[in-house]
């Protein structure tokens, strides 16, 4: 665990550059981070092939075989992780459940960066009245934790999946506006992008094809911090009941399912916790890596 | 210094208004509240009363000052459950927030910022890395599982403590240490990156070059100026005390905002919600007011002239 700590780059941390190039030399491709690429990769698999690696039906009852223990302390091979009350099979379950996390944390974060990164070039392409609206909603949206807007949003509309995608689409998108909004106006008085105007290109093709691969490293390291970030959210919304609704399931349901059963069946609860953890720290660890490679400016 | 908090002021006003209208916005969104309340086989008669008695049938920005001036006095109706005013609700809740949220705050400061320090001033050493070590976890372990798994060593396998409910101080101690954990992780972690920027520094060089002992140069320069960024994110923890514990609160069946929140949710009493986003907004807020009066006071820079670097 110490080895793991150490590759990790700290925020903001101003390595001495002998250090870091050391440390990159040495480390080129540290055992930590290839064990998270495994995990993400695997978490990948599973989330495309959840339908054929599910051995059963996430909903099938078998109540001939409820609470059944996992393998490792002494349940039957038939359901490698337990059952739960209902006898469904606990693999199963979190087969799915993987998927719908990673489908909503997908989503969530190609919608963030989306509407981030248009707002945050249009304030800086449009500035003036645009901008300063577009500022003050990032104000806003920084100075509220993000869990309480969702909460009231889903107090007022009711829940649907639909609706609570689009919601985990606003968190974070205010990182996006900035960086772009910054990286644009710096790109716009740089040399490239006037030149690029003079000889002829229209807004569209400056910013498309100009601007944007420039600033694209920076936004894609931003993603890998709002990835993890919706899956927490949303497992913790989904937890308290007001995320994913049954039937479908995503691993907040299964934590919070599984909290019911913590004295008899801890597994229930454990094996979905794991995977949070497990994921989390993986693309957290990833992104930290790439933000080494791509862009050393980012903190 | 006067035109500057001026416009720290002007900005919280503006984020209140912004929220109160969000509020606003969001409700008249979400449908008609004459359709919500009444049945749908009302007689129109009836719902035509309704829309005259709740003002509704008035224009769209008269029932918004309208809603904005009750908003800002703390009126915002009376709760569907058990028909008390939302706010009174509200307010007899915060104080079991507090008593769990604070003594969790003050563990954060007393643990995480310390052990950030040190973390700094012993960079690579065992500890250092045993301290970010134990900090990844604080962001990548989510506060509801580090809560079921601190219940599962601590009240199912040892016994020792209660898992839920509010009956005793027992009580508060799982939830308090689920929060300062978690918390202090991340200040740790927050405050270690900042001391090492400024370990970095020329002037802290220079400063150890022309002899001044190594204790002085780390109490003298280096934590007054690795303090500013520091300030922020315990700014941010100071606003989150009334809304950072839904979860937990959750988890231990802890009778405090948070839970009445979820609980609202749940049931869709929008009278409460809207309480609680304002009682949490102005929280936010007014702590986000005195980081920036403090950047002012610890930072000479941002107070001439260049206020919005």
């Amino acid at each position: 665990m110490t080895d793991l700590a150490a590759d990790l780059p700290v925020t903001a941390k101003p390595a001495p550059k002998q250090a870091a190039k050391l440390r990159r030399f040495f480390a080129a491709w540290p055992p930590a981070m290839l064990l998270a690429l495994g995990w993400v990769l695997l978490m990948l698999v599973v989330a495309l092939g959840a339908d054929i690696l599910a051995p059963y039906s996430f909903t099938a009852f078998d109540l001939k075989a409820r609470l059944q223990t996992p393998i490792g302390m002494g349940g039957p091979w038939a359901h490698a992780l337990g059952t739960d009350e209902l006898g469904r099979d606990v693999l199963s379950r979190l087969i799915m459940s993987i998927r719908m996390s990673l489908l909503i944390a997908f989503f969530g974060t190609l919608i963030a960066a989306t509407m981030g990164t248009t707002l945050g070039i249009l304030a800086a392409h449009l500035r003036g009245r645009f901008e300063a609206l577009v500022l003050v909603l990032i104000d806003f949206q920084a100075s509220m934790p993000f869990m309480i807007i969702a909460l009231a949003v889903l107090a007022f509309f009711g829940n649907d999946i639909t609706l609570f995608v689009v919601l985990m689409g606003f968190h974070s998108w205010e990182r996006y506006a900035r960086i772009a909004r910054g990286l644009t106006l710096s790109a716009n008085e740089q040399g490239y992008a006037a030149a690029v105007r003079n000889l002829g290109a229209g807004s569209w093709r400056i910013y498309g094809s100009h601007v944007l691969p420039n600033i694209a490293s920076t936004l894609i390291v931003s993603m890998t911090l709002t990835f993890p970030e919706i899956i927490l959210l949303e497992s913790g919304l989904s937890f308290l009941g007001l995320g994913v609704q049954p039937p479908l399931t995503s691993l907040g349901n299964m934590v919070g399912y599984g909290r019911e059963y913590i004295t008899r069946a801890p597994w229930i609860m454990l094996a979905p916790s794991a995977v949070i953890v497990l994921t989390t720290l993986s693309i957290s660890m990833l992104g930290d890596w790439l933000r080494d490679r791509l862009d050393p400016t980012l903190r | 210094m006067f035109g500057f908090v001026a416009s720290r002021v002007a900005r919280a006003a503006l984020t209140i208004g912004f929220v109160v209208t969000f509020a606003f916005v969001v409700l008249r969104l979400s449908g008609d509240p004459a359709m919500l309340i009444m049945s749908v086989d009302a007689p129109p008669e009836a719902i035509e009363a309704f829309r005259k008695a709740w003002g509704l049938d008035r224009p769209i920005w008269e029932q918004y000052v309208a809603y904005a001036a009750k908003a800002l006095s703390g009126d915002f109706g009376n709760s569907m459950r058990d028909g008390r005013p939302a706010i009174e609700l509200v307010l007899e809740r915060v104080p079991m927030t507090l008593a769990i949220t604070i003594p969790a705050f003050l563990i954060k400061i007393g643990l995480g910022i310390p052990a950030g320090i040190f973390a700094a001033l012993h960079r690579n050493s065992v500890l250092d890395r045993l301290t970010m070590t134990v900090s990844v976890a604080g962001f990548t372990v989510p506060s509801f599982v580090l809560a079921l798994l601190l219940v599962l060593v601590f009240s199912v396998q040892l016994g020792w403590l209660p898992s839920s409910g509010s009956e005793s101080w027992q009580h508060a101690i799982l939830p308090i240490i689920t929060l300062g954990v978690a918390g202090a992780a991340v200040l740790a972690r927050f405050t270690r990156s900042a001391m090492l920027e400024v370990l970095g520094q020329p002037y802290i060089r220079t400063a150890s070059a022309k002899g001044v002992p190594w204790r002085r140069v780390v109490s003298g320069h280096a934590l007054p100026n690795a303090a500013i960024p520091t300030v922020t994110i315990v700014g941010f923890m100071i606003g989150s005390l009334i809304a950072g514990a839904v979860v937990v609160e959750s988890v231990f069946a802890w009778p405090g905002v948070g839970r009445l929140l979820v609980a609202s949710v749940a049931n869709r009493d929008l009278a409460v919600v809207q309480a609680i986003l304002l009682a949490i907004a102005i929280s936010m807020v007014a702590a986000n007011l005195a980081v920036d009066i403090a950047y002012g006071w610890l930072d000479p820079r941002p107070r001439r002239g260049r206020a919005h670097a």
